[in-house]
């Protein structure tokens, strides 16, 4: 044990693969063409094939045996290519699911992020449109539920697979009390925050390439200060939110009774990490999808350039949770107690 | 990625811990702001009687980075005064590095033991950002060097024993290459120390230079290879000296007074205080990496730039709404009845603008950022 904030080597191959993978695959006219629904059920066939669905569960579930620290790397590469498969969604609800229709990926499994109502409906659930297996809250249980997906739902913001789903029609099984989905949702916010350090990434790197590209007085518009120092901002929270999202997953898998000392600035509680780098990388990517898409000028407007698409689900994956100020306050909660009365 | 200290540097942390609790107290705060210098000589000797300061130093004794960030990162979040420590350390480190046998053997045990403090003479009244451009001159005569100039910002110098100094030593070569770095003691003849008072209690100096002469055993580095010095000390800094996380020591001050002032359950509070503590964690994560680069033999230079403009700008953003939201007892001042946080809330709102300005401004960081880290053209 000590300090060590490269990549495994193995990590560094995993990166490479999805990397490589994704951009084959799922160049941006994947995503475009999957627009509104948000799925592409060929490039799903095709991530089964790398053993990705299943790739966080136990060896002995006919897993792959992956750490947080891998699921992590991969979700960054989804964010990049902001691929449409609900590989995020799958993979969190496989943090306690071991099904093999569900582990060898014939089957996509979702997370209702957001507890049911008192009628047992999910609202808006993510990849709700095309998951057969649906894991959340429904009163004071853990219930997980199987039924026909039904492959269509709102159009939204950022052309996600969302739909409302029914945690008591279908088969359903109760895997537990309320508080076993705190594992499910930590993997959500963790492989999701993961996902928004991706988008950030890319659309740094479109913006950078713009810049360097466009001419306006005679001179590439990257050469201009103002425009400089706006996006040298973006490094910096691409950076640290993945130092905080990686933190998070060497927490949730190494630390048992972790500390959240804020006063002296100890968290090494993985539950609280992950929730945290949810917000800060949330942040960051929209940061750096406005950003981006400002510097394109007009372009950035327009529905033919790509940036558009990672500005809206930068919003998108992250806003699916809940409003920002009550996933803050859960935080706050979390980190101070909650308030009495 | 390994975030877990090794079992050594959980040792030392501890160590650096036990100490603070012994030396860093209440009044030793309170005397850095009522003399306005922000060093603890008692706890630079403890330090140095346990040979912590020796085995923190770059190129001493241990010198893993990684401990160096824990060190300052503890002193920092306590509120300790280490100002004078960051800048000797940092010194000692480069008279290692560069030094002579001699320079050596006279300088840096006199820093290692907690001893003397070294004061840094770098911007001029004209040059800031732009140090290159720096006027005080050193002229040979004979066998000596004849200094004449001024300088500003000389923090600490008229506690400090020894003076680093950049001179211009030709005229003829590009700006870059004229400068000459000096090191000698404060109290050779022609050295004036007049005071400036700042927003943020800690006096600062204006030094004036009017025939100081020094022989060769003061040129610290090569003659006209004063830029060259200039950078190792820099690279030395590393970002891991403290300066990223004031926030820490401010959000528990204004927690204590709004917990005990029956205000901290308000929800935008809460969730301000809770972001506040990310950027803390972050700041904290951003710094630990320029250590790990450092021990794993890089030279975590950008990611300085990166860390300064993030950690600077959060700890601003603190200071801003704890401020805001103590409303009038967030502008009394240390020891007035009633002041929010004993005084700090105030204190960190008058302290926390120069974090942005020295040691490179947050424009010349971004500056830096733009060019090296994305590749866009230079600006200027």
């Amino acid at each position: 044990m000590s300090v060590d904030l490269g990549l495994s080597p193995d990590q560094e191959s995993i990166a490479e693969l999805f990397n490589g993978f994704f951009s084959n695959e799922a160049p941006p006219a994947v995503a475009r063409a999957a627009e509104p629904l948000g799925f592409d059920r060929e490039l799903w066939n095709k991530v089964i094939e790398l053993g990705a669905p299943g790739m966080g569960c136990a060896v002995e579930n006919g897993g792959g045996g992956a750490s947080l620290g891998d699921l992590v790397v991969v979700a960054e590469t989804v964010g990049r290519s902001i691929a449409p498969i609900p590989l995020i969604d799958h993979l969190a609800a496989l943090s306690v699911l071991t099904d093999a229709d569900l582990v060898a990926g014939e089957a996509i499994a979702a997370v209702a992020v957001r507890p049911a109502d008192a009628n047992g409906h999910w609202s808006l659930v993510p990849a709700g449109a095309v998951a057969d297996v649906v894991i959340g809250v429904d009163g004071d249980e853990t219930v997980v539920v199987r039924s026909t997906p039904p492959m269509s739902g709102p159009r939204n913001h950022g052309s996600m697979p969302l739909a409302d789903r029914s945690a008591r029609e279908g088969t359903r099984t109760v895997l537990g009390p309320a508080s076993l989905f705190e594992v499910v949702l930590d993997r959500w916010k963790l492989l999701t925050a993961a996902a928004l350090v991706g988008i950030a990434e890319t659309a740094k790197e479109l913006g950078v390439a713009y810049v360097k590209e466009r001419e306006q007085f005679g001179v590439p518009v990257g050469s201009f200060q103002a425009v400089q120092h706006g996006l040298a901002d973006l490094p910096v929270a691409i950076d640290g939110g993945r130092l905080l999202t990686h933190k998070a997953a060497w927490a949730l898998d190494n630390v048992t009774d972790g500390l959240i000392d804020w006063a002296n600035n100890e968290i090494t509680d993985g539950s609280t990490l992950a929730t945290m780098a949810f917000l800060f990388a949330a942040d960051g990517a929209v940061m750096a999808t406005d950003r981006s898409l400002h510097y394109h000028g007009g372009y950035g407007f327009a529905e033919e350039y790509d940036i558009q698409m990672y500005y809206r689900r930068a919003r998108g994956w992250s806003l699916i949770l809940g409003d920002s100020t009550s996933v803050g306050l859960s935080l706050a909660d979390r980190l101070f107690g909650t308030v009495e009365g | 990625m390994d975030f877990a200290l090794s079992s050594d540097v959980v040792e030392f942390r501890d160590e650096i811990r036990s100490i603070i609790r012994e030396f860093v107290t209440p009044e030793i705060a309170d005397r850095m702001h009522t003399t306005g210098v922000f060093d603890a000589p008692e706890l630079n000797l403890e330090l140095g009687r346990r040979g912590i300061l020796e085995r923190a130093c770059p190129g001493l004794g241990k010198g893993d980075p990684i401990e160096m960030y824990v060190m300052f990162n503890e002193l920092e979040k306590a509120g300790a005064p280490y100002d004078g420590l960051a800048v000797a350390l940092m010194i000692a480190a480069v008279v290692n590095k560069l030094g002579t046998d001699e320079q050596k053997e006279r300088i840096i045990p006199s820093i290692i033991s907690g001893e003397a403090l070294v004061c840094m003479g770098y911007s001029e009244a004209d040059f800031g950002s732009d140090l290159a451009s720096i006027k005080t001159r050193a002229v040979k005569d004979g066998d000596e060097w004849v200094i004449n100039g001024s300088k500003m910002w000389t923090t600490l110098a008229q506690v400090a024993e020894w003076l680093i100094l950049l001179t211009r030593t030709d005229l003829d070569l590009p700006k870059h290459k004229g400068l000459t770095m000096f090191m000698l003691p404060m109290n050779t003849p022609g050295i004036t120390v007049e005071p400036v008072h700042t927003l943020g209690t800690e006096i600062t100096n204006a030094t004036w230079y009017d025939d100081v002469r020094v022989g060769d055993e003061a040129v610290l580095g090569d003659e006209n290879g004063g830029w060259r010095t200039m950078t190792t000390v820099l690279a030395f800094e590393r970002g891991v000296m403290g300066g990223t996380n004031a926030g820490v020591p401010l959000l528990r001050h204004f927690h204590e007074w709004a917990v005990a002032n029956g205000v901290f359950d308000e929800p935008t509070t809460r969730e301000r205080m809770a972001r506040s503590i990310i950027d803390m964690q972050v700041a904290t994560l951003l710094t630990m990496r320029s250590a790990w680069i450092a021990a794993s033999g890089g030279m975590p230079g950008l990611e300085g730039s990166m860390t300064k403009v993030f950690a600077v700008e959060a700890y601003q953003r603190a200071s801003r709404w704890t401020q805001a939201a103590a409303g009038p007892a967030g502008l009394l001042q240390f020891h007035e009845e009633g002041a929010a946080g004993e005084g700090f809330i105030e204190y960190d709102a008058r302290h926390s603008p120069v974090m942005s300005i020295y040691g490179g401004t947050t424009e010349i960081n971004r500056n830096n950022i733009a060019e090296r880290h994305l590749g866009l053209p230079k600006s200027r």
